[in-house]
């Protein structure tokens, strides 16, 4: 029984080689990449094997700046059959109650026409990290959601049922789902493996489908952009750390001879001085080896 | 709901009838915000089956009122239920802040009762305060991986809703002899009404509780490999402490996430944090900063986890490690 399966995806900056302007405190964006979230990368694959699996269609789909054309592409790359790219400049700004709308309501609009069977997020985007938009679209959607999804078990499109497995702290979670279902995704619930030559072949002329505010989907202005969302970011500021205390340079020779000496030439105080910072914090009387002791009181703060 | 008492909310997270600490963190930071918004007010909510013993625990944290939903469709928690039951509490008692701990289930709780309600979320805070002038939230987060931190404001609509990484915060003194005021909802939602069905529960096979250990000793690219990582848990073992690790360590294999410390991994604020090997990105810094005294060792004098430290030493940390294992052995003996 062939399957309908929608992706959503984000452009994102490679957050490994962010710069930031130490004076205005904002983003340097000249020169960052931009790359298809990494969890995304593996919800696709999911996508792409199921699809191997049952038969059927990979939608993807992204809201963003007409750039984030090429990470569509690479998911035809990876075997997605459509990808559509939601763009305008009215979405901007688009915090991610104002993202969730518009990803239901155009989800929406393609399950109307070819029913969608599972939906797959990434867990979070690397470059926001807050994991809020596919509860938000499910939410909308009034379709399950199991964030932090890592295997799936067993996909019955037939049924209309599927087992997951999710992380959750205590462990791995097992549940049992109806179809339709949305999933956040971990790395781990699909290995990449490399895109076929034809998939490549066809991702060279791929041409994204552009959706704007109006068109083909008559979205609500007043829940798009700035205007739906609630929240603004009000400042900015570059992450203030606090200063460095003592520093003990090991001599090479003997380093632990050093290090020992080191330690022996801090005088303390008797007692634990692990008191002084830790305000009485239950298990105190556990904590007096003296190693520990002497760095503590040489610190900065006595 | 009266004009002038602004509900501060705190969802009180429990699983089995144990109750996350980050809840009492967070009704510690709501009591500081309540001190600075006019007409705040101090409140939880907690979410289960047969609960409600558990609710008053909450008043020793200052919690002045709980409202208990309870249900045996709650027993165990699932997005669609717990998310139902307490967008209808949110939307009947109206609270002015609601906060929610940015736990796997705090997370994926929080992003669905945002979207039932329509109001503002933000997500992974680490510092919450009042806006002096406008009397509203003003939630600090890292962004862009950590590079940058944004103070987030709700404008509009209420709650003003903000999730935060447990240990981000401290935790409050519990008070004695403490009461509060009891409310009860029904969920109104039936079991067959729910598309998830929980089969069973694989445990964790590593039960690393780095969040919450007194002492944790980590290792970064520097300890080179598993084996070092052995060194780091004799160690730890000695000093009464747990094992935790950068972000390079695990992605290399060399140990499991569940003891990577930082950014993407958990937040810490143990009494002693001994970082080995562990250059300093400053999404690892930010996860360590709530530590109390932190010790640095690494053998480039320039690596930027010396910036935090209480005390560093350079130096090769295969001589270190095992002589700080002597003496502490020694101290102890």
């Amino acid at each position: 029984m062939a399957i309908h399966i929608v992706v959503a995806i984000k452009q994102v900056p490679d957050t490994s080689n962010v710069r930031i302007n130490p004076e205005t405190g904002t983003l340097i964006r000249e020169g960052v990449p931009s790359i298809l979230n990494p969890y995304e990368v593996h919800a696709l694959e999911l996508a792409v094997r199921l699809k191997e699996l049952h038969g059927g269609t990979v939608t993807v789909l992204t809201m963003g700046p007409p750039a984030a054309a090429e990470a569509l592409r690479e998911c035809v790359e990876q075997g997605a059959d459509r990808g559509i790219l939601i763009s305008d400049r009215k979405f901007a700004a688009a915090d991610t109650l104002a993202t969730s709308y518009v990803l239901a309501t155009a989800i929406q609009a393609l399950d109307a026409e070819l029913p969608v069977d599972l939906l797959l997020f990434g867990k979070q985007a690397i470059d926001g990290d807050t994991a809020q938009v596919g509860p938000g679209v499910a939410t909308r959607m009034d379709v399950p959601v199991l964030s932090c999804a890592i295997k799936v078990e067993r996909f019955d499109p037939v049924a209309r049922t599927a087992v997951i497995h999710r992380r959750v702290a205590r462990g791995i979670e097992v549940v049992n789902v109806r179809l339709p279902v949305l999933l956040t995704v971990e790395k781990e619930i699909a290995a990449v493996q490399r895109a076929p030559l034809a998939n490549m072949l066809r991702a060279v002329n791929f041409q994204p489908e552009l959706w704007s505010a109006s068109a083909p989907v008559a979205f609500d202005p007043a829940q798009i952009g700035i205007k739906g969302s609630p929240t603004i970011v009000g400042a900015a500021h570059t992450p203030s750390l606090k200063k460095a205390g003592e520093r003990v340079t090991a001599n090479p020779g003997a380093p632990a001879e050093a290090v020992a000496a080191a330690l022996a030439a801090r005088p303390h105080g008797g007692g634990s001085c692990l008191d002084h910072h830790s305000g009485g914090t239950p298990g105190e009387a556990e904590v007096s080896p003296k190693i520990i002791v002497w760095g503590v009181c040489r610190s900065p703060y006595d | 709901m009266t004009d002038n008492i602004k509900p501060i909310w705190v969802f009180i997270e429990q699983e089995n009838g144990q109750i996350h600490p980050v809840s009492w963190e967070l009704l510690g930071a709501a009591g500081r915000l309540a001190a600075d918004l006019p007409g705040g007010r101090v409140e939880g909510i907690i979410a289960g089956h047969q609960v409600a013993g558990l609710a008053e625990q909450a008043f020793a944290y200052g919690a002045q009122r709980v409202i208990v939903i309870d249900d045996p469709v709650l027993a165990h928690y699932r997005n669609g239920p717990y998310s139902f039951g307490i967008a209808i509490a949110v939307k009947k008692y109206g609270p002015e802040i609601f906060l929610v701990g940015a736990t796997t289930m705090g997370r994926d709780l929080a992003s669905a009762v945002d979207t039932r309600v329509r109001t503002g979320l933000t997500a992974d805070c680490t510092e919450l305060a009042i806006d002096k002038e406008k009397k509203i939230l003003a939630a600090t987060r890292p962004t862009f991986g950590g590079n940058l931190m944004a103070t987030i404001l709700c404008r509009t609509s209420r709650p003003q809703m903000a999730t935060v990484r447990p240990r981000v915060l401290p935790t409050p003194a519990p008070k004695t002899a403490t009461a509060g005021e009891i409310v009860r909802e029904a969920l109104g939602m039936r079991e067959d009404e729910v598309a998830v069905k929980i089969a069973r529960l694989i445990p964790a096979e590593d039960e690393a509780s780095i969040e919450y250990a007194d002492i944790v000793v980590a290792g970064g690219r520097g300890v080179g490999g598993k084996a070092g990582f052995g060194m780091l848990q004799t160690l730890a073992d000695a000093l009464g402490g747990v094992v935790g690790a950068s972000r390079p360590a695990v992605d290399a294999g060399w140990i499991s996430l569940a003891h990577q410390v930082g950014q993407t991994g958990k937040t810490i604020r143990p009494r002693l944090y001994i970082a080995c090997g562990i250059s300093g990105a400053i999404q690892h810094r930010v996860g360590v900063l709530g530590s109390d005294f932190i010790l640095a060792i690494n053998n480039d004098p320039a690596a930027p986890i010396f910036s935090i430290a209480d005390f560093g030493i350079v130096g090769d940390l295969y001589d270190i490690v095992p002589e700080l294992t002597r003496q502490t052995k020694l101290a102890r003996a």
